[in-house]
């Protein structure tokens, strides 16, 4: 079995502090996804030094906007685009801005709509 | 200064094994500025977990890429497995590492072919790929599937390998060893070769790991950044070290993942002489509860399986951080103040895959 994973929530006021502290620790830049949980969406931040994952959790709605870390990380301009083709969030200040287009998706903002049955058991259960 | 003029290169061209575009702005020849653009093959396969049970996924989870499919379908099932406190069976780690270790030689072949043949060198183009065959011959033999392996199941893998085939493929590689070693001899120390590649496109150490590069693009950095050591499946249990080269260059790139096939067949080797006897697989009932981030070394390198689910058999999430996703950025500060002659070189030595990174 692997390490636990701790996933850490912070605020959207905290996003840009954490990953100047991140950096500043010496931890790289690993991921920013997001996931869509009821109305809400939850984006997360991994950092990595030496194997060790550091984690950070936002929740928002879509209509909030984002700050961008991409001032400090200089390529979480891919994910926050990604962010922002698939879930409709705005993330504001990005170095290299799409502005939408960074997918082409036949529908806008696809990943921001569940189409889960939620009374689907488990089969295996 | 002289006259800027961006360029279209890609998402069609001749180099390219798949489509990726970037806007060159120009000075003459060199380039200053690069734009990159994706999503010409954006598929959206994560948005499948909705619709497909978290067992069958595992074969979305192989489809995402056609050349580390083995590596991406693990690192699905190792999430699950995770969240789901499953301890397979011994042999079965230990057949996984196998054959990652296969993927990683197929993907390094096909690469160092292309890469030849980006500069122009037919010959060597072709006997890449003449010595990829052996590999896939062994990958189909034991898993029935040459680009799709589909071995790899939430609690184990499908297939097993006879005591006598497993030392069958270690002849095998030792025998075709000879060849490789010619092969990379002429990557390593051909001087056209040397010519093309040295000093051309360098990342240094610190953009490397900033930018957030992994695998042998930021090895060749000498950031020794290599998941296997983190022990997943049987890797634990096995003796071996990361292929760094320090120079940043397309030559030290490519060094490391000319190194890296012989690391490999070390790897299956020890994995041979270690392999328990025992099952393959166990009963696996109920569904993930909980969220994890799994995390492998594919032949470009660090693969994330981010798996979040409710304890229903729909996950909540699968999204996926490929390794060319995350050599994008590196690649935008590698062009910059290169000759755009050498575009092509600098753009293939980071071994793209745009369509495992659109997923």
């Amino acid at each position: 079995m692997m390490e636990p994973q701790q996933i850490t929530p912070i605020s959207i006021g905290e996003v840009v502090t954490k990953a100047e502290q991140a950096k500043k620790d010496g931890n790289r830049l690993v991921q920013i996804g997001c996931t869509k949980i009821g109305d809400d969406f939850e984006i997360l931040y991994v950092f990595d030094k030496d194997y060790k994952l550091t984690n950070y959790r936002i929740t928002v709605k879509q209509a909030d906007e984002i700050p961008s870390i991409s001032g400090v990380y200089f390529g979480a301009f891919v994910y926050e685009n990604e962010i922002h083709d698939l879930y409709g969030i705005h993330v504001t200040g990005i170095n290299i801005d799409f502005k939408g287009t960074f997918y082409k998706t036949a529908i806008k903002h696809p990943f921001s709509v569940t189409i889960v049955k939620e009374d689907d058991s488990c089969q295996n259960k | 200064m002289s006259k800027q003029i961006t360029i279209p290169f890609g998402p069609q061209h001749p180099v390219l094994p798949e489509p990726l575009h970037l806007d060159l702005v120009l000075e003459d020849e060199k380039v200053v500025d690069v734009i990159p653009t994706i999503g010409y093959v954006h598929r959206g396969l994560e948005k499948l977990v909705e619709k497909r049970e978290y067992t069958e996924y595992v074969f979305i989870a192989e489809r995402i890429c056609g050349i580390c499919s083995h590596i991406h379908g693990q690192t699905y099932v190792q999430g699950i497995e995770q969240i789901m406190g499953l301890e397979i069976p011994e042999r079965a780690q230990y057949l996984r590492t196998i054959w990652s270790e296969y993927s990683r030689m197929h993907s390094h072949l096909l690469w160092l072919g292309l890469f030849a043949d980006s500069m122009g060198f037919e010959s060597v183009f072709m006997n890449s790929w003449r010595l990829r065959e052996h590999i896939l011959d062994d990958l189909e033999a034991t898993t029935g599937g040459r680009v799709i392996q589909g071995v790899c199941k939430v609690g184990g893998v499908r297939k097993d390998i006879s005591p006598e085939k497993l030392d069958e493929m270690v002849k095998g590689l030792r025998g075709i060893e000879h060849e490789l070693q010619a092969l990379m001899n002429v990557f390593l120390h051909d001087s056209s070769m040397q010519h093309r590649l040295k000093g051309i496109g360098v990342l240094s150490n610190d953009d490397a790991y900033y930018l957030g590069a992994v695998g042998p693009t930021a090895r060749g950095s000498g950031i020794a950044i290599d998941l296997r050591e983190t022990g997943y499946a049987a890797y634990g249990k096995i003796n071996f070290k990361p292929v760094v080269e320090p120079d940043g260059d397309c030559y030290a790139r490519c060094a490391v993942r000319a190194k890296e096939l012989f690391t490999s067949i070390d790897i299956i080797e020890q994995c041979v002489k270690k392999i328990p006897d025992g099952p393959v697989d166990m009963k696996v009932t109920g569904a993930p509860d909980g969220e994890f981030l799994s995390r492998a070394e594919q032949p470009r390198g660090e693969v994330i399986h981010y798996i979040k689910g409710n304890g229903k058999k729909n996950l909540v999430r699968h999204r996926v951080r490929t390794p060319t996703f995350t050599n994008i950025p590196p690649l935008v500060t590698l062009l910059k103040g290169c000759e755009l002659a050498d575009v092509p070189v600098i753009v293939l030595s980071i071994d793209p895959c745009i369509g495992c990174a659109e997923r």
